[in-house]
């Protein structure tokens, strides 16, 4: 039996502070990490009005949250990852004194790699990023890791008494933990220390999300390369039957025909989704590295020796501005008959 | 890395400014487009001779290049930082036949089976035995390494230094010894700013690499590139290196290929057997 111990999770939200996704997933992995502990939520305000609502802590409290610190920063921006950092820092050094603190958790970003690095720094942790399993081992964290563009699986254990993990979405399926809580809100204010004071926040202009599920995250993902020729409304119409997010090849964001955030690949976004249907994408390396880690992978494209056939469960030879929207139809037939 | 100058770093043409010095960290890594794989001890199988520059560091090395020639300064320097193996000597050799001024290769055993954090230690004491030779302005590093993915290395090394780091530059800008970034984060487009000195991480977007001619690829083979150990670094090994690891890998192994994968033509009835398989698989 490992003891007991407090985990953190960094709970992403959105400005209009519902929660994303990864985060229950999270919540489920650190219930596991903490054996019988705490599992202690951390949310960073952005602005005054940013507080956990009531339905956010009922759905934290589904998922055994015991408390929620509430961060306000005074001195600096808190959007930056050194204020991020120094909130979880702070919190772990005065949890840990109350009782061993094991991990700190965080969905895989770019901005929360930022944040586990610093944290790396000024505590002493050990980091893996896009983990994609989580598991307590003789009170050891071990981590499960898929690298090299998807094709070999590690597993690595964490050597520091605490471990700084960010965790892959869809990677642990989110779970109710069998006695939910009512999570109690603690106000922190961090005084921003010298690096967090270093970095000015320019401006920041957040995405407007079109209305489909964040790419990151979603369970489902169709993604348009070059073959659309920059029509995507073949994809989208698919994409929305099915409930998905829209993703795109490098080329595709590059003509502009899409916005680069929707860029898959090893310099974009990483995607392990339950469902890719990739359409006109030819399956570069590149864009591989980003997706090969899906569930199941269908892909359409008119040259029959386009390497994404390899990755693919389904590959339909054909031309996609006919193949795409006729299982649409077919879709919304099923659904409505 | 520290230093008291103003400014260390001004845009634009005139006056007599303070040479600038850049440091470009590259990283040498097995070709994405060959079959790589991972040895028994889960460390990268670094020997298969098709290394490569990390391509993403042409994106650093073009950006420091860039800003020193938009100066057009006296005693301007760019130099490219690699630690790794002997093989590692490649990528600064291939920043040198892009126009790198200088090249230095931290190469120890006592490094092999580093992770990340262990990495950043070594590169961060190069960065400051540098620094006493004279101030750096600044260190840029590419997004990422296409082996290791991390992208932990150019924060852990602002933090190490003690200095602003600002990853993700799609476009950057230094003038009158700050540096600032555009950077595009999944939900947001940011602009960060810092004074100097500073580490920024630049991504794909930010410029299209140069192509060395021959003329310089034949320069830089005869270019010296100077050999540090951790002696010479005043590195305490237990610092890096497997003995410094905060991670451990337990397993590596090749992932299976697909099973059943089904291949077929579109005769009329593609977009119906799309829409049968989802059905079949639970997937709608
Ligand atoms: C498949 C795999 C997974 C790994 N996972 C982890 C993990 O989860 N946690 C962990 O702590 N370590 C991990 N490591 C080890 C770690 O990646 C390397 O030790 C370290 O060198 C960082 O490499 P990176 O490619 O991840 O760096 P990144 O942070 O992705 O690289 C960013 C930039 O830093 C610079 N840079 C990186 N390495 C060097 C170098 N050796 N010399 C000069 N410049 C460099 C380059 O400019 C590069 O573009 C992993 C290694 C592998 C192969
Ligand atoms: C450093 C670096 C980083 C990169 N990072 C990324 C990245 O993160 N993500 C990424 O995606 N790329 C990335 N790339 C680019 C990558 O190498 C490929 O160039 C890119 O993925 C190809 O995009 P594509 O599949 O849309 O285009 P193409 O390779 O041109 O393929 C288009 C495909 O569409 C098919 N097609 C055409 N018309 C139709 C039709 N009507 N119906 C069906 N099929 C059709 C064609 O047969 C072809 O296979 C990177 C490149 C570099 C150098």
């Amino acid at each position: 039996m490992s003891t007991p111990a407090t985990v953190l999770v960094l709970v992403d939200h959105t400005p209009a502070g519902a929660l994303r996704a990864p985060a229950e997933e999270l919540c489920t992995a650190a219930r596991a990490v903490a054996a019988a502990g705490s599992v202690e939520g951390v949310w960073v305000a952005t602005d005054p009005d940013d507080r956990p609502g009531d339905a956010v802590l009922a759905a934290l409290g589904a998922l055994g949250v015991a408390r929620v610190h509430r961060v306000t920063a005074v001195g600096a921006d808190p959007r930056t990852s050194a204020v991020v950092a120094q909130a979880l820092a702070e919190l772990h050094a005065e949890l840990h004194a109350e009782r061993p603190a094991r991990a700190v958790l965080l969905a895989s970003s770019f901005e929360n790699k930022e944040a586990a690095a610093r944290l790396a720094v000024r505590t002493g942790a050990g980091v893996v990023t896009d983990a994609d399993d989580l598991a307590l081992e003789d009170g050891t964290v071990v981590t499960g890791k898929t690298v090299l563009a998807g094709t070999w699986t590690t597993r690595c254990a964490v050597r520091t008494p605490l471990a700084v993990v960010t965790l892959k979405a869809n990677a642990v399926p989110a779970a109710p933990a069998d006695v939910a809580t009512e999570p109690e809100v603690l106000e922190r204010a961090v005084e921003a220390d010298a690096t967090a004071r270093a970095v000015t926040l320019v401006d920041r202009v957040e995405r407007d999300t079109s209305g489909r599920p964040d790419l990151a995250s979603a369970h489902v993902v169709v993604v348009g390369g070059r073959g659309t020729e920059g029509d995507f409304s073949a994809v989208e119409e698919l994409a929305d039957v099915l409930g998905g997010a829209v993703g795109a090849t490098r080329v595709a964001t590059d003509e502009g025909w899409i916005g680069h955030d929707a860029q898959i690949g090893q310099t974009g976004v990483t995607i392990s989704p339950r469902l890719y249907i990739g359409a006109g994408v030819s399956g570069a390396v590149h864009h591989r590295g980003g997706m090969q880690a899906s569930g199941t992978v269908i892909a359409v494209n008119n040259d029959p020796d386009a390497p994404i056939f390899e990755i693919a469960d389904l590959g339909i030879v054909g031309d996609l501005f006919t193949v795409l929207p006729q299982a649409a139809a077919e879709l919304r037939a099923r659904r409505e008959g | 890395m520290s230093r008291a100058r103003t400014p260390p770093v001004a845009g634009g043409a005139g006056g007599s400014l303070a040479p600038v010095r850049i440091v470009v960290c590259v990283k040498h890594v097995p070709d994405i487009q060959g079959e790589r794989s991972l040895g028994e001890d889960g460390r990268v199988v670094r020997d298969g001779g098709d290394g490569t520059l990390n391509e993403l560091d042409e994106n650093a090395v073009e950006a420091a290049l860039a800003l020193v020639e938009a100066r057009a300064q006296e005693g301007d320097e760019v130099v490219a930082l690699t630690v790794g193996p002997d093989d590692a000597v490649e990528a600064v050799r291939r920043a040198l036949q892009m126009g790198a001024h200088r090249a230095v290769h931290v190469l120890d055993d006592a490094v092999a089976g580093a992770d990340a954090v262990g990495t950043a230690q070594v590169l961060a004491a190069a960065v400051r035995r540098l620094g006493e030779e004279a101030p750096v302005d600044l260190v840029v590093t590419g997004m990422a390494g296409l082996d290791g993915l991390t992208s932990l290395l150019p924060t852990l090394l602002g933090e190490l230094l003690g200095v602003a780091a600002l990853p993700l530059a799609s476009h950057l800008e230094v003038e009158g010894g700050t540096v600032t970034v555009r950077r595009d984060l999944d939900h947001a487009t940011e602009t960060l700013r810092a004074a100097l000195p500073a580490v920024v991480s630049v991504t794909d977007a930010a410029n299209d690499p140069r192509y060395p001619g021959f003329k310089q690829i034949m320069a830089a083979r005869k270019a010296p590139v100077t050999v540090l150990s951790l002696d010479d670094l005043g590195l305490d090994p237990a610092l890096t290196g497997a003995a410094g690891a905060r991670t451990q890998v337990l397993l590596a192994r090749p992932r299976p290929p697909r099973q059943d994968r089904v291949l077929v033509q579109d005769t009329g009835d593609g977009g119906a057997r799309l829409a049968a398989f989802l059905v079949e698989r639970g997937l709608v």
